[in-house]
This record gives C-alpha cells, sequence and structure tokens, in this order.
C-alpha cells in the first residue's frame, strides 16, 4: 500500500510507533501533489516550507517521548475560505488573491493543537458560491474518478484530494450541501456537523445562518477524530453552542440494531437518477438485515427547499459580501474616480459571475417593499421545513436518502444553467435550513463508474449516532475503499 | 397664516462602556488613529461579532430611566449601507425588535411640565471617522477606525416638541438622565453625545403633520436651536410665499448659519434590514430588568421635587443643585452631617458654581469632601472665623482639598474675639482719623462703615465684624 493511501488512524499508529517518520510522509504528499495535482488542480496553495518545519518538530518530540496532539504528524488539506494565519485564504476569488489573514480560525487553531499538519489550501467555488467548483477564479478542479466529472462543490478541491490520496485529512464548508455533496462525487466521507457544533470563527462567511464546516475524509473513523478536534463551544462565535461534544470514536461499532430508519416518500420522485436510485434501495436492504427498521415519512414542504434556501443564503451573502469594497485590505481597481467608482469597478472587476449574480439576487430580496415578500417569507417556510423534520424525527432515528439526484456531471454541462445547478442541492439544503447534522457516505457506483453517495441525516447534536449509522454501513461494504484510477498517476 | 412648529429629536450617545460591543478593543477618546482596532471591527473576512453584555446593560438602563416597555426579545439587525468609514458596510442596529419603546420623559419649560414620548431606544455600533487632507487637490481620504464599534444608543422621540424651549430642555434633561444613570459621558465635544432634528410645520389647530424635513450636522446643543430658527423660517417663508415643503434631509451649515439640501426623499437609502444571524436574539427576562432598575438612581427632576419639598429650597436652587448628579450627592452628603439644608444649597450652587466658572475647573475632580464643608460652616457658626474669611478658606478647599481647620490654623484666620486687643485697634484708627469722627458726629452714618473697614483692614479681616461694630460704636458714641 502506498503511504499516502493510508487513513488518519492507521497511519497515526504508525507514526507513534516510530515505524513511519512525520517528516516522510509529508514529503511523500508534497511530491505526490507536485507529481499529479496539476492534472486534478485541487489545491490553491501548498504550504511546503511550514509543512516540512511542523513535521520535523513533530518527528523531534515523538523522538523525545514527548507527548502529541491526537493528529500529530497527520497532514490535512483546507479549504481556502478557512482562515490560516500567515497562509493566503482566497475564497477562490480575486478579491480576496493577495489576502493573507492575521489569525486562524477556531478549527485550525484546534487542529494545529492537535499536531495536524497543515498541507495546503483546496479549490473551491469562489466564496462557496456553487455545487461543481467551477466558479473558482483561479483553476477548475476534476473529479479523480473521472477527469471529465466535475469533483462537486463547492469543496471540490477537499473531496478532490482525499480521493486522488494528496491529503489523509480535508475540511470544507458546507451552506447548503458544499461538503456532502462532492464528497459523494468525489467517493469519500463528508460530514456536515449541526449548526453550531463547530466554531465559524475564521470561516469566511457566505449564508452565515447556514454556514458550517465539516470533515472530508477516506472514512466514517477518520470523520469521527476529525470532528472530535475541531467540535466545541468557541467564546468567539456566539452561534456555536455549550453542547458537550462526546467521544465519537468510543461505541462507534454499536450497530444499528432496532433503530428506525425514515425514508421521505418526497426524495425517490421520478427525477431521482436511476443508479442512484438503485444503490439506495441495495443500501437500506443492507440496514435492514442489520436489524433496523425503514420507515416511510413525509416532509410536506420538501418542494420549496430549494427556493427557500437561494433566498436565505443569497440576502445574508449579498451583505456579507459587502465588505469586499477595496477600503481595507484586498483587491481594488487601479486609477478610481472617486468612492464609488471605486467601489463599483473593484467589486465589478474582483467578483466573478455567480458570486455577482447572487449578490444581486439577495439584494434585491432584501429591498424596501420586497422583504415581506421574499426574505420574511421564506424564513416562515425555513420554519415550516424545520417543523416537518421535528415531526419526522420524533418517530425515526435518523433519515436517509440520496446526497445528490445524479452521481455527477461533466464540466461545463450545468455551468450556462445555474437553476439546473442550483437543483443539484435539492437533498442537502434542508439540512442547512433546518442546522441537523448530515453525513454522506459512498454506497456504489454508477454506470459510469462514478461514486455514488448515501446521505444520513440526524437530530441536532445526534452527530455520534450518525457516524454509528454510517460505520455500520461501511463496516460490511467496501465502496470507500475503492480508489479512482489515476491515468496520470506516477505510481 | 401662523404656523405650529413639530420637532423629533434623534439622539446618539456613545455609551461609556470600557470596550467595543462586539469586540475587545479599548474605547478610549483622543488616541493616536487605527490603534485600537482589531480583526472584528475592522470587518475582516471570516471573524464574527460577540456582544458587549455591559453595554447592553447600559442600553437597558437608559431604556427604563426613560420609562420604555422592555420587550422580553430583542434582537439585532444589519443595516446596510456603502461608506468608507463603516467596516463592513453594515452596521449592526435594531430595526425590527428594539430594546426599549413607547416610553416618555418629562421635561420642564418655565416651570410647567410637557411629557414627550419615547418611539424607541435601541443599541448599535459606532462608526469610524474619516480625516479628509488639508491640501488642496489630494486624492485620498484616511480613515480612522478606533471609534468604529464604540456602542452607541440611539435614542428616538416623537415629533412632540412645540418650540425651540421644548427643544433645548428636551435636550438638556436627557443629557442629565444619561449623566445620573452614567450610561454616556455625554461630552458633545468629543461627539459622545449627538442630536439630529426633524422639523414641520403646520397650519395652527390642524392634526395633520406637515413634510418633515431632517437636519443633520448639528454639532452642539446651540446648533440644534439655531439650525430649527433657521429651518422655522425657512419653511414659514416657502409656505408663505404658497411653496410646498419637500420631505427631504438637510445638512447644517455651522459656519454660514443655514442649511442646505443633503438628499431628497426619492434619494433616501434603502437601508436592506434583516436579522443578524451572527448573533443569538437577547431574551431579557424579568429579573433582568429588577437587577437593573436596581441600579437607576433617582433622576433630575424626582431629585428637584423633594429637595423642593423636603428642604423647602426654590425651585431656582434646587435646578442648580441637580444639574450636576455630583452636585446633588454633595448637598445631601453635607445635609446627613451637619441639617442646614439652605445654608449647603447657598455654598453649593452659589459659591462653588462661582469658583468652578472662575477657575475652569472640572466638577467631576473637585477635592472637597462633604464632612470639610460641614466643618467649614460649624467653623462659622461657632464664630472660629467669619463669614468673609470663610469664603476665602473655601476658594483655597475647593482647590487643595485640604481640611478647613488647616487652611486656618496655616493661613492664621482665626477671628480674633479679643475684645482688649480689637479696642486697642480702635483706638489706634479714631486716633488717625479725626475727619472721620467730626463726619459722624455731624450725622454722616456712612462714617461709622469706613471706621469699621479700616479696623478689618488694620486686622487683615480676622476680627470679629459684630465686635468691631459694637466697641466702635460705644466708642465714638
Amino acid at each position: 500500500m502506498r503511504l499516502s493511501e493510508y487513513t488518519a488512524l492507521q497511519i497515526k499508529k504508525k507514526i507513534i510507533s516510530r515505524e513511519i517518520r512525520p517528516i516522510d510522509l509529508v514529503e511523500h504528499f508534497i511530491k505526490r501533489i507536485k507529481d499529479i495535482d496539476h492534472d486534478i488542480q485541487a489545491y490553491l496553495t501548498i504550504n511546503e516550507e511550514e509543512t516540512i518545519k511542523k513535521a520535523a518538530q513533530i518527528q523531534k518530540k515523538i523522538e523525545n517521548g514527548e507527548n502529541v496532539g491526537i493528529l500529530a504528524g497527520i497532514p490535512i488539506g483546507i479549504k481556502d475560505n478557512i482562515c490560516t494565519k500567515g497562509l493566503h485564504t482566497t475564497c477562490a476569488s480575486k478579491i480576496l488573491e493577495n489576502f493573507i489573514p492575521p489569525y486562524d480560525a477556531f478549527v485550525v487553531k484546534r487542529l494545529k493543537e492537535e499536531d495536524a499538519i497543515i498541507l495546503g489550501k483546496t479549490n473551491l467555488d469562489e466564496f462557496a458560491m456553487g455545487s461543481s467548483t467551477e466558479n473558482s477564479s483561479f483553476k477548475i478542479t476534476r473529479n479523480p474518478w473521472n477527469s471529465d466529472y466535475v469533483p462537486g462543490g463547492s469543496s471540490g478541491g477537499s473531496a478532490a484530494a482525499i480521493a486522488a490520496d494528496l491529503s489523509i485529512l480535508a475540511l470544507g464548508s458546507d451552506t447548503g450541501g458544499s461538503v456532502r455533496q462532492p464528497a459523494a462525487f468525489c467517493g469519500v466521507v463528508g460530514v456536515k456537523p449541526t449548526y453550531g457544533r463547530v466554531s465559524r470563527f475564521g470561516l469566511i462567511a457566505f449564508g452565515s445562518s447556514l454556514d458550517q464546516i465539516g470533515t472530508l475524509t477516506r472514512d466514517v473513523k477518520d470523520a469521527a477524530i476529525l470532528l472530535q478536534v475541531i467540535a466545541g463551544h468557541d467564546l468567539r462565535d456566539s452561534t456555536s453552542m455549550q453542547v458537550p461534544v462526546p467521544d465519537y470514536l468510543n461505541e462507534i461499532d454499536s450497530g444499528v440494531h432496532g433503530l428506525r430508519i425514515g425514508i421521505p416518500k418526497e426524495y425517490f420522485d421520478a427525477g431521482l437518477n436511476e443508479d442512484v436510485h438503485n444503490a439506495l434501495k441495495n443500501a437500506l436492504r443492507m440496514y435492514e438485515q442489520f436489524g433496523a427498521k425503514v420507515v416511510e415519512i413525509s416532509l410536506p414542504h420538501t418542494e420549496f427547499a430549494v427556493a427557500v434556501y437561494y433566498i436565505v443564503a443569497n440576502a445574508e451573502a449579498s451583505s456579507n459580501l459587502a465588505r469586499y469594497d477595496g477600503v481595507r485590505y484586498g483587491y481594488r481597481t487601479s486609477k478610481p474616480n472617486g468612492i464609488i467608482d471605486m467601489y463599483c469597478h473593484t467589486r465589478s472587476e474582483g467578483f466573478g459571475n455567480e458570486v455577482k449574480r447572487r449578490i444581486m439576487l439577495g439584494n434585491y430580496a432584501l429591498s424596501s417593499g420586497y422583504y415581506d415578500a421574499y426574505y420574511l417569507k421564506a424564513s416562515k417556510v425555513r420554519n415550516l421545513i424545520k417543523n416537518d423534520f421535528d415531526v419526522a424525527f420524533q418517530n425515526v432515528d435518523c433519515i436517509i436518502c440520496p446526497t445528490s439526484p445524479v452521481p455527477g456531471f461533466k464540466i461545463g454541462e450545468r455551468a450556462k444553467n445555474p437553476l439546473e445547478m442550483y437543483l443539484s442541492d435539492i437533498y442537502t439544503i434542508p439540512a442547512n435550513l433546518t442546522g441537523i447534522p448530515g453525513i454522506s457516505v459512498p454506497c456504489g457506483f454508477s454506470k459510469e463508474g462514478l461514486p455514488i453517495g448515501m446521505q444520513i441525516l440526524g437530530k441536532h447534536f445526534e452527530e455520534k449516532k450518525l457516524l454509528q449509522i454510517a460505520y455500520a454501513f461501511e463496516r460490511e461494504t467496501d465502496f470507500h475503499m475503492k480508489k479512482p484510477v489515476l491515468k496520470w498517476s506516477t505510481d | 397664516m401662523e404656523y405650529e412648529v413639530v420637532v423629533g429629536l434623534e439622539t446618539h450617545a456613545e455609551l461609556a462602556t470600557v470596550t467595543k460591543l462586539f469586540c475587545g478593543c479599548s474605547t478610549k477618546f483622543g488616541i493616536e488613529p487605527n490603534t485600537q482596532v482589531c480583526p472584528v471591527c475592522l470587518g475582516m473576512p471570516g471573524v464574527l461579532p460577540v456582544m458587549n453584555k455591559k453595554a447592553f446593560d447600559y442600553a437597558l438602563k437608559a431604556a427604563i430611566a426613560l420609562n420604555c416597555k422592555i420587550d422580553e426579545f430583542t434582537n439585532f439587525d444589519r443595516k446596510s449601507y456603502y461608506y468608507p468609514d463603516l467596516p463592513k458596510n453594515y452596521q449592526i442596529s435594531q430595526n425590527y425588535y428594539n430594546l426599549g419603546a413607547d416610553g416618555y420623559m418629562d421635561i420642564h419649560v418655565n416651570g410647567l411640565v410637557s411629557r414627550i414620548r419615547i418611539h424607541n431606544v435601541h443599541l448599535e455600533e459606532e462608526a469610524g471617522k474619516l480625516i479628509h487632507p488639508e491640501e488642496v487637490g489630494a486624492d485620498y481620504s484616511l480613515v480612522d477606525f478606533n471609534r468604529a464599534g464604540v456602542p452607541l444608543l440611539e435614542i428616538v422621540s416623537y415629533p412632540d416638541m412645540r418650540n425651540v424651549d421644548e427643544v433645548e430642555s428636551y435636550m438638556q434633561t436627557l443629557k442629565k438622565i444619561l449623566l445620573y444613570t452614567e450610561v454616556s459621558d455625554c461630552k458633545m465635544q468629543e461627539g459622545s453625545l449627538r442630536f439630529e432634528a426633524s422639523i414641520s410645520l403646520r397650519k395652527k389647530g390642524s392634526e395633520k403633520l406637515g413634510n418633515r424635513v431632517e437636519i443633520k450636522n448639528l454639532n452642539s446643543m446651540k446648533s440644534v436651536l439655531r439650525a430649527l430658527e433657521y429651518e422655522t423660517k425657512r419653511q414659514t417663508d416657502s409656505l408663505g410665499r404658497g411653496e410646498t415643503i419637500d420631505r427631504e434631509t438637510r445638512l447644517w451649515d455651522e459656519v454660514n448659519e443655514k442649511s442646505a439640501r443633503m438628499r431628497s426623499k426619492e434619494e433616501a437609502q434603502d437601508y436592506r434590514y434583516f436579522p443578524e444571524p451572527d448573533l443569538l436574539p437577547v431574551l431579557v427576562d424579568r429579573k433582568w430588568i429588577a437587577e437593573i432598575k436596581e441600579t437607576i438612581p433617582e433622576l433630575p427632576l424626582a431629585k428637584k421635587q423633594r429637595f423642593m419639598e423636603v428642604f423647602k429650597l426654590s425651585d431656582y436652587d434646587t435646578s442648580l443643585l441637580v444639574e450636576e448628579k455630583v452636585l446633588a450627592d454633595l448637598f445631601e452628603d453635607c445635609i446627613k452631617i451637619l441639617d442646614r439644608p439652605k445654608v449647603f444649597c447657598n455654598w453649593i450652587a452659589n459659591d462653588l458654581l462661582r469658583e468652578v466658572n472662575e477657575k475652569k475647573l472640572d466638577i467631576h475632580q473637585l477635592p472637597v469632601r462633604p464632612k470639610q464643608l460641614a466643618a467649614l460652616v460649624e467653623m462659622i457658626e461657632k464664630g472660629t472665623i467669619s463669614s468673609t474669611i470663610a469664603k476665602e478658606v473655601f476658594s483655597e478647599m475647593i482647590l487643595t482639598g485640604n481640611d478647613p481647620q488647616v487652611i486656618v490654623e496655616e493661613k492664621k484666620l482665626t477671628q480674633i474675639n479679643d475684645e482688649g486687643f480689637i479696642g486697642a485697634v480702635i483706638a489706634k484708627i479714631i486716633s488717625s482719623n479725626p475727619s472721620a469722627i467730626e463726619d459722624y458726629k455731624k450725622g454722616k452714618k456712612n462714617a461709622l462703615v469706613f471706621l469699621v473697614g479700616q479696623v478689618m483692614k488694620e486686622t487683615k479681616g480676622k476680627a470679629n465684624p459684630k465686635m468691631v461694630n459694637e466697641l466702635l460704636q460705644k466708642k465714638i458714641d
């Protein structure tokens, strides 16, 4: 087995037992990134110098028999909308092309405390707005399973990095499915925690009431250990909750016997791709064999979720992105003619089309005279959707559905039609609107050989149960162990 | 045609917290530009606001003092507009759920009480400050973000004022309440208290409000009053010519004493308010309100009425006493030591204020203690010093904070009550002023006053004046 193929838990044992030296591990990854990432385009920045310095430090600690953090020496890729002190954080936008934050995001601080190694910053749709990573201002990331296909988005860089063994762990952010959908497209495990489970401090805001940092990993146990590190209350994020963080790995193998799994009838309609449908049916049959009971439930307001989402998310985005004005940092137009001209040109030149489209939609929805009809109405429907889930969870322990209605789509295929692109998030959006946690795990392959993801949704702060349910499936299947054949691969 | 003036005021007061509303930066005034800033108050990417509980307490205190209804649920909203001094290009404010609403404040005008209703009281963050270079043709401006994020209380009145006297009293009373509750230092010269006025005219007797004109850039209470006078005349003239008044915002030009249009109603900004998703709603329960209520002191108007009733002081005297809380407190502390309301009132309302004005002292930094003032009064009553000497001692006390006993001792100001000594001085004065004696004997009573003055002068004011008078009279009669 190649060094880069191990999971974090496997490599952790080898590092602690001194079988593998952190420095060799990171050098292996840096070489691999240099060799093959020009084809995948998962990374925007490689943190080479720091990475090697940090690996040497950890190695010394281990050699001296000192205590090390729980992610000691393990490389991680960070989505480029999560602030890293001293390291470019661009949101894949021209407007922040040269932005170097003077602070770490809460999650980055936690990773550093646990001796993880920040390998680099991964590509995304500009400001996380998109479902394909095609909206990056800098590069288009390719799906390691088929380079004609998108890796999903917006955390496409992180998902592709895990799938192509360009990192062991990765962080993404999920506003409407941006961790789970690329996880599904790339055949890896993606967790979107409960809103408030992980601090948003240092995550560059898109839709503040929806954004949540999530994990992308090779398997469920790695998701558990990474979530363990980043979860918890943070005084600097008022919306992070003071709920104790359980030990996610402990009892992860307790199975699903006696659990009730809800299947929303509205999610399995005619629009669902046949391969995806079959993979899901197969997975549900397995769960029944494991002793779970599968019951049909109804989420009657499902059809409004996408509409509500694009009002709320864009309204918040229009306000969150107002600060990129060229006054204090980031891109500024050259030779402006007065302040208004400076604003207009800076933003026209600095933002890409999708971002501009969403800012305009968001501002429209908040405008005087339209607020009640759009934003306020959307907020009310959001409550109805929340209520749907509350009612459903009175009867079931989790909800299972596809992560995405299709196994993937080709680069360029949906880029011209924003609406079609928006609909690819139909199954993931409700978790963001309601704040509940969700996980996507590999559950099969399409006829074309693209991975298919199964989504498991749980009650607020029940990540532990979700991981148990996901692991019950994973330990009996090998979808997560399949590797894409990289035709350009040098090894 | 006779018109009635209708005025409402919006007041902004910076709260006296040590740190900013949503970050830990200092709020200190007059510090080198951009040294009291952090990623949060600079609106850097990815940072989040965390509410300063103290600021909310202060805002709550002011809202309760202004008799507002306090909603159990309040929330922050984002108010969007682009301006280089606003780091996020939105201001965290309150719009849909204000912290306090439907309050009132009673004001005194010419001995009558009027009640001015308060529409709402809410909490928001301050913006930074633009600095425009003085050089001609400069193609840049500078921004100082030290002030950005300082907690700001906005108090919006109903259009309940009908003349400048009411407006002046409203501003003074409100300032006094904010000072009494210690929620703001109200230093207008530092911008910590600011007013914006809106004014409309309507025909006397009409119920319908006219089109409202908002006036900004009012840097002092005086400019508020001047701008209102100017605007009243402008609108009266305009209506007199048969024109209509546009709803607009005007800027007051302090130097030329006139206002000019800033923007019309059509150009009014759309602030696109929506609930701030980065902050949780604030739930204000009864216990919290009760705790804050406990900290609100007796307010100026109530205190004034009590002083008038309990201590039988005049309307004028009590107004002076309650003008500043420190004075009212000093007065009451003195009374507790020695029950002489009228005497202490005179010392504080007359002598103390005169000294403060003449010597330009900071009323909050006076070193004089209540027991020292009480001791001074006792010394007069016991005849240790004359009241003339007492004034001299007092002006020293107020500067140094020394005990009156010490001052009297050091300067040897003790009153001379020795009949023999005074008699000797009188004899000397009589012998050296024969013409004055002549005059007195001819019936010129003034001559006696002159002679008393000479004796006092000879004793450097220390002789007991009463004794001098009696002895002198005895001698020359």
